[in-house]
């Protein structure tokens, strides 16, 4: 536990800014590398976007310069190999080098120990640790970008025996196998920290019914993140050993490719990845909708000057959202032969987890019943956020029925409802933080134009893109398809692509005001007191942004998290630090 | 239920018997989800209207007691409950328990590969041959033994399209030789993961003859998007007459092609055949086959 709260020795600037043990500075690292790579990611979509609405015809700028290598064809469009593996790494970067960094390596960093009351992390140079550990990971994902044959191309799911015996002997995937061990073990150093952290160092007074909604999510993120992500880790090393040590982990015996047997042991299973995939993959889908339900949750509350509605209710919801979330994996597999008795199992449990999820809705959306609703960035995106998590979550429902799964699984229709679940969902989440914490890290405000500008941009950019996903699912038209009018079926809809590309090139444009406002409010911000937003919870003590050891003086909690507009006082909010 | 009010949701033609109740079930879901969500959106922008900060107007401390959202949660896991065990369930149940008596279907089965589609129908003797990729070669893609394996030499295997009766059920058993492959047929509302090492039984039955598309449905290389194949239900005549057209005859076609494929060729059909392969065939060496001859049901 660290005990340095008013050390003032002087730090050099590697240690301050690079190699910092700062829960603080580590969360803006996480936070900016995230954002990068969240471009990145979405770079790579606009190109697959571009070669969806116009097939085969040279991308602008991108396919002129890189025409010819691994990605382009000779005219400069996309070549199905590159549309593979751009597919293959818009996935793999966006949930794990942007969404769960950003969300939890960013946001569980830096706010967390704030909101508890905490000097720092339990663990600082573990918590440094996870941050480099994730860089490195990030590092060899991009450098297999440069390897001879290119990245990784099956799809961020990577199912054997494809991402084993079609590439023998290829770098791509066994580097992206590599990459994946180095960011779940960064991913594992982190929610240690956490759980540790918001267990043992909370501030006194600060019981866990006295907790933020969102340290609540963290708790339960951090769990899952623990529990899920070591068969993962087994399960990349299991591929590794396929792929280099010809062992057959996921291999069956007497595999034929191009009229050649294969030379491979034999006597494995390809469904085993699967369910070790899954069995992390659908946890992973609440770390990436958990800590943006937390964040939207301090912003409403804040935001509607009142109480949060059912409190309690949604913290049980989002612990019951964290058991169930460990046995629902496999209806992301109902069409792999599965019998009725599984099938029966895995579609109930699947009803079972939308019941949380509506109850958290719904504290929401009662939360704004009698408040006084501020319209700030911050709450624009969280009750965007709400309806668009609304219309993710509501889509869930015929995939995780096996017999309407029949008809849309592998369509459009799975991209448009997990689309609209992390992208306007948790990505608008995490916007609201951002400009939400904003003041406290940098001690100035972000303009509020330009995030009405971006916030109005983008949510009609973000429809744009995703909502004709839905009507290309249920026209019948297959998703992994590098061209839509291969088919009769949901030919008549391709055109609808060439508007989701315009979707595309909006998005950019609106995110462009963001990263304008991010860094000018760096100087030109309004400067921002310790309370900028009037609110109630303790990072909102310490100063902006808080120094080393964070805290002023010792902090503690004398009452419930969100005391906004207590009648008989003179302010409309009775923060938890004042006695 | 499915036309109500006229509208599909868009989806596309349907020309299978269980097509109709996935149609029905995605109608309901569609229109349960939609009445959610306009609930819940006009609820809130009316929160959002009429809370808004105004000058005079203050938050309330005390929160409302909204017995309500109880009902309304219980009222969504009613009819999340009422979807699983009213729809779902059975349509599940008849797809993957019901499968039809291979004597009164139309059998075949499908051998996936790299980015081609065989449907490998076992001629007029019922049987299916042995196979073993030793032997493939040519357009054999899945090693019929053709030279030793009488059961094999009529089998037809086609490359392009699945034809087949209408208003009969067919049985097929489906592989892959290499990496997953999907078979999605949007017309059928049907589609069934291909699992090297696997021999997974699926049924259906068309009810409308045409000409429909058969589309990979898993990412299974870069040529996957190419992987299309054809579904061509025809009439009973037009089948025999594809069959007259394509397969081996049957040796000793004195007194003309029986019509019925029966499942244990008798000896006065096939001439002696080396193996004693009466009801169940072996299943093909390429695959572990746990499941391909499995009587129905019992999967």
């Amino acid at each position: 536990m660290s005990d340095h709260g008013h050390d003032h020795h002087e730090q050099s600037f590697i240690s301050k800014y690079v190699f910092s043990t700062d829960h603080k500075w580590i969360g803006i690292q996480y936070t900016v590398t995230a954002l990068c790579f969240l471009l990145f990611g979405f770079g790579l979509m606009m190109v697959m976007r571009f070669q969806l609405a116009y097939p085969g015809q040279p991308v602008p700028l991108i396919g002129g310069l890189m025409k010819g290598g691994t990605f382009f064809s000779d005219n400069g469009a996309l070549a199905a190999e590159g549309y593979n593996m751009f597919g293959a790494m818009h996935g793999t970067i966006m949930i794990f080098l942007g969404v769960v960094p950003l969300a939890v390596g960013g946001f569980g960093n830096f706010v967390t120990p704030l909101q508890v009351g905490a000097p720092d992390m339990a663990f600082p140079k573990l918590n440094m640790m996870s941050y480099w550990v994730y860089f490195v990971g990030g590092v060899v994902m991009l450098f297999s970008f440069f390897v001879e044959g290119g990245p990784s191309q099956w799809g961020w799911t990577v199912y054997p025996p494809l991402s084993v015996i079609i590439d023998y002997g290829k770098l791509g995937q066994t580097i992206w196998l590599g990459g994946m061990v180095f960011l779940i073990t960064s991913s594992l150093l982190g929610s240690i920290n956490i759980i540790v952290t918001i267990v043992q160092m909370r501030a006194p007074g600060l019981t866990m019914f006295r907790l933020p909604f969102f340290v609540w999510a963290q708790l339960v993120t951090s769990f899952l993140l623990l529990l899920a992500f070591p068969p993962l880790e087994a399960a990349a090393f299991m591929q590794f050993c396929d792929r280099v040590l010809r062992t057959s982990f996921f291999l069956p015996t007497g595999l034929v490719v191009s009229g050649s047997v294969v030379e491979a042991a034999g006597g494995g299973n390809p469904l085993l990845w699967q369910h070790l995939f899954w069995f992390l993959a659908h946890p992973e889908v609440y770390v990436l909708i958990l800590p943006a339900m937390g964040i939207v949750g301090e912003v409403i509350a804040n935001n509607t000057r009142k109480p949060l509605w059912g409190y309690r209710s949604a913290v049980y919801g989002a612990i019951f959202l964290g058991f169930m979330s460990f046995i629902v994996w496999a209806h992301h597999m109902f069409m792999t032969g599965m019998g009725t008795t599984m099938s029966t199992f895995f579609q109930t449990t699947t009803m079972i987890i939308s019941v949380p999820s509506v109850i958290i809705l719904t504290v929401f959306i009662i939360s704004l019943w009698g408040g006084a609703i501020r319209f700030t960035t911050p709450m624009l995106f969280a009750l965007a956020w709400m309806v668009m998590f609304a219309i993710g979550g509501l889509t869930g429902l015929p995939l995780g029925l096996t017999a309407t799964d029949l008809h849309l699984h592998d369509t459009y229709y799975v991209i448009g409802h997990f689309h609209y679940v992390v992208a306007p969902g948790t990505i608008f989440g995490l916007f609201c933080g951002i400009y939400y914490w904003y003041p406290k890290a940098t001690g100035r405000m972000m303009n509020e134009t330009l995030g009405k500008l971006h916030f109005w941009i983008s949510l009609p950019a973000m429809n744009l893109i995703f909502f004709p996903m839905f009507i290309h699912g249920l026209g019948g038209l297959n998703r992994r398809l590098y061209n839509q009018g291969t088919y009769e079926v949901g030919r008549d809809l391709a055109g609808l692509t060439v508007y989701q590309s315009y979707g595309t090139y909006l998005l950019l444009f609106g995110q462009l005001f963001f990263i304008v406002n991010f860094f000018i409010s760096l100087k030109k911000g309004a400067v921002a007191g310790a309370n900028p937003w009037n609110s109630t919870t303790l990072e909102w003590a310490a100063p902006s942004p808080p120094g080393h050891g964070n805290f002023v003086t010792p902090v503690a909690a004398y009452r419930g998290p969100y005391e906004y507009s207590v009648p008989g006082k003179d302010q409309d909010f009775s923060p938890q630090f004042v006695a | 239920m499915t036309g109500l009010f006229g509208f599909n949701w868009g989806l596309p033609e349907n020309i299978s018997d269980m097509g109709a109740s996935i149609d029905s079930m995605m109608s309901v879901v569609h229109w349960f989800m939609l009445v959610l969500f306009v609930g819940w959106g006009s609820f809130m922008a009316y929160c959002v209207f009429r809370f808004r900060a105004r000058p005079g107007h203050k938050a309330t401390y005390e929160p409302i007691h909204a017995s309500w959202s109880k009902y309304l949660e219980i009222g969504i896991v009613v009819f999340e409950a009422v979807l699983l065990i009213g729809f779902s369930m059975p349509v599940w149940a008849s797809f993957k328990r019901e499968l039809p008596n291979k004597e009164a279907a139309t059998q075949v089965r499908i051998i996936v590969m790299q980015f081609k589609w065989n449907f490998w129908y076992p001629g007029y003797d019922g049987v299916f041959g042995k196979t073993n990729p030793k032997y493939a070669r040519g357009s054999n893609f899945i090693g019929l033994d053709l030279d030793n394996d009488p059961a094999a030499a009529d089998d037809y295997v086609d490359q392009g399209e699945l034809v087949f009766p209408v208003e009969k059920p067919v049985h097929a058993t489906i592989m892959s030789q290499d990496v997953i492959h999907s078979i999605g047929v949007a017309a059928l509302r049907l589609k069934q993961d291909a699992i090297p090492g696997m021999a997974i039984p699926i049924w259906w039955k068309a009810t409308k003859t045409g000409s429909y598309d058969i589309a990979c449905s898993q990412l299974c290389g870069n040529g996957h998007t190419t992987m299309s194949a054809v579904l061509r239900p025809v009439s009973n005549e037009d089948y025999e007459a594809w069959k007259k057209e394509w397969w081996t005859a049957p040796p000793e076609a004195a007194p003309g092609p029986t019509e019925t494929a029966s499942p244990a060729p008798s000896a006065a059909i096939t001439p002696a055949p080396a193996v004693p392969a009466a009801t169940t065939t072996p299943a093909p060496a390429t695959t572990a086959a746990p499941a391909a001859s499995a009587t129905p049901g019992t999967h």
